[in-house]
């Protein structure tokens, strides 16, 4: 049944593919009345009712949104922790040939941490987007090119497109600044938190006076994480390749946890300890956050007053997170799908908005740059920082490190793995087996683990 | 004068030892109720055993939230929990009697098969089960969840033993020499009988399908189907945009609520039902 | 003449038990006969591409008894082992001292209702509360502290003995009523007049417990104890959730229907039969030892109780 569905589903990809831009303009006048958009919160509905100018209204529950043209757009809301939103998105994108027009997928997101598990070309879930009838160099001209790179399949087609671009900064608490080093200015912080040995000896400082640097070892991986020379699984094959970088999280994390740099109380992110570590009673001196991190996470768990945190550059750079918009393969309502696209991807004024209104770092060159400058743009939680002027120079300068269709299984299990290890409960090479237990029951295909070293 | 003071410390101990076990059942639903009234920042600071003034907000969040459709689970859980009792019961309580009074060929055989199948994990299934009802176009309904309850050898297994100590053979046949047709003499004279069998097991039926998790996670799909326990266990795994604590509280509070008020509404005869066997014979 | 009568009714026996034989065809044994079948095949999903089916023989089970399984297994019975033993203790107690006429509880049926009200909320949520709880930085930690009986917070779910704790614990809380009421039944079924010719013998309670009521009631504890071990088997909710399914620390509060679990998540529906294959033996075998104990034992008491145990049992599915 299922296989007889995926036959369809290439089948009809293959024909798709073939007729090539055509096939846009053929359904064009047949778009269909309802348009599914899959993702794992608000977010993306927020900001499209922001700045999508067809927006008529939506429903007090948040679960339909009437376009001017009558379309409805439903929204099939399912939480990103424990695979539960991939799982209904494959149930539904493994169905979509036999679905019904109004039960197919029409959009639906990713994040980096499994965009390329969509945007494999033989996969083809996600229609490249000169399909569509969009063409990446010219309407995309000014977005980020890691972001293009990220959404792309391995040939280089882009199946996918961003409205935010997640360069990570280092937030810190002023008022710890101000007691261990006598000044919460960024300039003067960021000079401390240059790279991981001036982080190191920062660490001490702050140790000294009673303070944690971060809260878990979780909070600093992905700045080891994104760094990684080679994917981690390449390709085709069925080995996992440990990298260097993430061997030096490991070692790095066990040594800072050990030394009391890092609050051991706190296990990993996500959790309730976690969320505690941001509020005003921690002893917690600074979290690695995106733009997206300070607005949702950091401020509803801070009870303090505004203007308690600061941001400046983080040791490493770094980019967390991105929420790619697709539109699915086989959808009955392309037109629709490529607008939506376009207004939120590709349109500056449209970006800039966003980032006014919701503090997201937007997928446009230029528009960050007038922002990095534009006072407007501070913030009063930040204490009137503009944190644009340091996420922007962050942003120019991520290398995006080279991506596998299992790096959200990897990265989940290997912090798993591993959190036993850092506190003790298990030695090096016992992690290191778990490790490998848990990446092949997740992935019955993966054979070995290699680890670097 | 001796054995009444050993008596008396006895009792106080008694009662020192009910009270404390008492108290561990009820602390944590009180723990739950005032986090429940209390909101996201306020729980951030730490424990606190006074309730807080956010119970209407929270409240108001967790109706409001159209991604996890709470009071619309309930709808559903009781939808399934009560269709499932009254099958499980009525079923099972023909089968019983279908054993019971009559004698056919198969009849030991039957038996036998049923109480073989007592003890098989429902887990041990699950994936047949999951594939079969995809195959038989009820994927994503709420009669997978219903249905099968009719074979409930459990069940099944508490109305024979039940049968057999309250329904006199006789009764059946005097009914049967008034011209009474057989699905006739089940349902108006064997039912009342076992009335509170019936009872018993409809209430243990109903409860264990509102807390059912495994089997409805794998069948059901979409938001609108979702039962409690399903939107409880989405709810664990909500992401940051979700985040509020409060509201978390007061989604299991709303949860739990309906079940507790039917439990103490019906705890006479659970009590009393479930002791009733022992005290038969 | 009788008997005459009882084969022109035997249609009606067959229809009355057709509904049920029928649902458990379709629902139980259809799914059980497939996930056998897919047992012995190479089956998964990669991303969104299906893998296989192609048929491998064994290799599944060869390669489950390869893995951490017997680790599993003996997670799940330490985990059962600290739930179990409190909860029949404590059940027998309060079973005895609710059935004492002489022992005068004030507020007996408060304490009945209340002892049975863990029972009522679904596992998962009971986890969650738990969880929340018992974190490093949550109301548990935080009263011992403000009571000065902890220095610095403890670290319940990071440690083994903690996380193994707090699942037997739970199941404990969750447990104790249902038994206590369970055996409250049985002891009731002991005729009183045993008690009476104990008492006018110059039995104290202690010893009436030991001589009298125990060896009385054992039909009923062998069942407790059995069903209680498939229940235990099927262990899943309190510790997947309590430990976000990964069986923390180092995968020591890992039971096998998380396993199960895990391999369902990852639609291997291959290594998922086989490993449905080893519990259904298992399950089996201890269906087997119930099957015996309910038929050997005396005829009344027991069967009662079992009938109600088994019940009770379903309910924990």
């Amino acid at each position: 049944m299922k296989k007889k569905a995926l036959a369809v589903l290439l089948t009809a990809s293959v024909i798709a593919g073939t007729m090539g831009g055509t096939a846009t303009i053929v359904h064009a006048d047949e778009e269909g009345k309802v348009i599914n958009i899959y993702s794992w919160n608000d977010e993306f509905r927020q900001r499209l009712e922001a700045v999508y100018p067809e927006v008529k209204e939506t429903s007090k529950d948040g679960t339909v949104t009437t376009l001017k043209d009558g379309t409805e757009i439903h929204w099939i809301i399912n939480p990103n922790q424990d695979g539960v939103y991939q799982q209904k998105l494959d149930e539904a994108l493994m169905n979509q040939a036999d679905a019904s027009a109004d039960d197919k997928v029409d959009i639906f997101l990713s994040e980096t941490d499994y965009v390329y598990k969509y945007t494999d070309a033989a996969a083809d879930v996600a229609m490249p987007l000169k399909d569509l009838g969009i063409d990446p160099d010219k309407d995309l001209a000014d977005q980020y090119d890691f972001t293009k790179t990220t959404a792309s399949d391995a040939d280089g087609v882009q199946r996918g497109s961003t409205w935010q671009c997640c360069p990570g900064l280092l937030v810190y608490r002023r008022d710890i600044a101000k007691d261990v080093f006598g000044t919460d200015d960024p300039e003067e912080v960021g000079k401390k938190m240059k790279d991981w040995d001036t982080a190191k000896a920062t660490a001490e400082e702050l140790k000294a006076k009673g303070y944690y640097t971060f809260a878990s070892y979780a909070d600093t991986f992905r700045l080891y994480g994104n760094s990684i020379s080679q994917p981690w699984v390449e390709d085709g094959a069925t080995t996992v390749n440990v990298d260097q970088q993430v061997m030096n999280w490991i070692k790095d994390s066990k040594e800072w946890l050990d030394a009391g740099y890092l609050n051991k109380t706190v296990k990993g992110q996500w959790n309730d300890d976690w969320n505690k570590a941001m509020g005003s009673e921690s002893k917690v001196f600074a979290f690695l956050f995106p733009a997206w991190g300070i607005d949702f996470t950091l401020k509803p768990n801070w009870d303090g007053e505004d203007g308690a945190w600061a941001v400046t550059n983080p040791p490493q750079e770094y980019n967390w997170g991105g929420s790619y918009i697709h539109a699915a393969t086989g959808t009955d309502n392309p037109e629709h799908a490529k607008d939506i696209i376009l207004a939120l991807t590709g349109n500056k004024d449209n970006l800039l908005k966003i980032s006014k209104d919701y503090s997201d770092f937007t997928n446009t060159k230029s528009g960050m740059q007038e922002v990095a400058k534009d006072d407007t743009f501070a913030s009063d939680f930040l204490g009137g920082q503009n944190p644009f002027t340091y996420f922007s120079p962050v942003a120019e300068n991520i290398k995006i490190a080279p991506l596998s269709a299992y790096d959200q299984g990897c990265v989940e299990l290997i912090q798993n793995a591993f959190s036993d290890y850092f506190q003790g409960q298990v030695d090096y090479d016992k992690a290191k087996s778990n490790f490998e237990t848990a990446i092949k029951e997740r992935y019955p295909e993966i054979q070995e683990v290699n680890w670097a070293e | 004068m001796k054995s009444n003071t050993s008596g008396r410390v006895r009792s106080i101990f008694v009662h020192l030892v009910l009270i404390f076990l008492s108290f561990l059942c009820l602390f944590f639903f009180y723990i739950l109720i005032v986090n429940a009234t209390r909101s996201h920042a306020d729980l951030q600071k730490g424990f606190s055993a006074l309730p807080g003034k956010y119970f209407l907000e929270n409240l108001k969040n967790v109706a409001n939230d159209g991604s996890f459709p709470m009071f619309r689970g309930i709808l559903n859980s009781v939808v399934v929990s009560s269709c499932s009792a009254a099958l499980c019961t009525y079923f099972s309580s023909l089968t019983a009697y279908g054993l019971y009074a009559y004698d056919f060929k198969m009849k030991k055989a039957a038996f036998t098969f049923i109480m073989a199948i007592l003890v098989m994990p429902t887990q041990v299934t699950a994936m047949g089960f999951l594939r079969l009802i995809t195959k038989m176009g009820m994927y994503d309904s709420l009669l997978p969840l219903i249905i099968p309850s009719i074979a409930s050898p459990a069940v099944f297994y508490f109305m024979y033993s039940y049968l057999q100590s309250s329904l006199p053979l006789s009764l059946v046949e005097a009914a049967r020499i008034d011209g009474s047709g057989e699905f006739r003499t089940f349902n108006s004279i064997v039912l009342p009988i076992m009335k509170p069998a019936v009872a018993v097991q409809a209430i243990f039926t109903f409860v264990g399908s509102w807390n059912n998790y495994f089997v409805p996670a794998l069948i059901i799909q979409s938001k609108s189907k979702m039962t409690v326990p399903i939107l409880i266990a989405t709810l664990r795994g909500a992401d940051y945009m979700n985040f509020d604590m409060g509201k978390i509280y007061m989604m299991i509070t709303v949860a739990i609520v309906p079940i507790i008020i039917v439990y103490l509404l019906l705890s006479k005869y659970i009590i009393a039902g479930v002791t009733l066997g022992g005290v038969k014979e | 003449m009788k008997k005459k009568k009882s084969i022109s009714y035997a249609k009606w026996g067959y229809i009355f038990i057709l509904p049920f034989f029928i649902t458990f065809l379709i629902f139980s044994l259809i799914p059980l006969v497939d996930t056998v079948r897919y047992s012995f095949y190479e089956y998964y999903r990669s991303g969104i591409k299906e893998i296989g089916p192609n048929f491998i023989g064994i290799a599944n089970y060869l390669s489950l008894l390869k893995s951490d399984m017997v680790k599993y297994s003996v997670n799940t019975l330490i985990l059962w082992v600290i739930g179990f033993v409190p909860q029949i203790v404590i059940a027998l107690v309060l079973a005895c001292w609710f059935t004492d006429a002489r022992l005068k509880i004030h507020g007996q049926q408060f304490f009945k209702v209340v002892i049975y009200l863990p029972n009522l909320i679904m596992a998962s949520a009971f986890a969650l509360l738990f969880f929340t709880m018992f974190s490093t930085n949550g109301p548990i930690n935080s009263i011992l502290m403000s009571l000065g009986w902890v220095k610095k917070p403890i670290d319940f779910l990071g440690s083994v003995i903690g996380t193994r704790s707090l699942v037997g614990f739970m199941n404990f809380l969750m447990w104790f009523g249902n038994t206590t009421i369970m055996l409250m039944a049985a002891v009731m079924g002991i005729s009183m007049d045993i008690f009476e010719a104990s008492e006018l013998d110059g039995c104290n309670s202690i010893k009436r417990f030991f001589y009298i009521t125990l060896p009385l009631i054992r039909p009923i504890l062998a069942y407790t104890l059995i069903t209680s071990i498939i229940g235990g088997l099927q262990m899943f909710d309190v510790p997947q959730i309590l430990t976000n399914g990964q069986g923390n620390p180092d995968r020591t509060s890992m039971t096998l229907i998380m396993f199960l679990n895990s391999h369902l998540k990852s639609k291997n529906y291959g290594m998922a039969g086989a490993l449905s294959v080893y519990l259904f033996i298992v399950s089996g075998i201890l269906c087997m030892i119930v099957y015996k104990m309910t038929n050997d034992t005396d005829p009344d008491g027991s069967k009662k109780a079992a009938k109600k145990k088994a019940k009770e049992e379903r309910r924990r599915r």
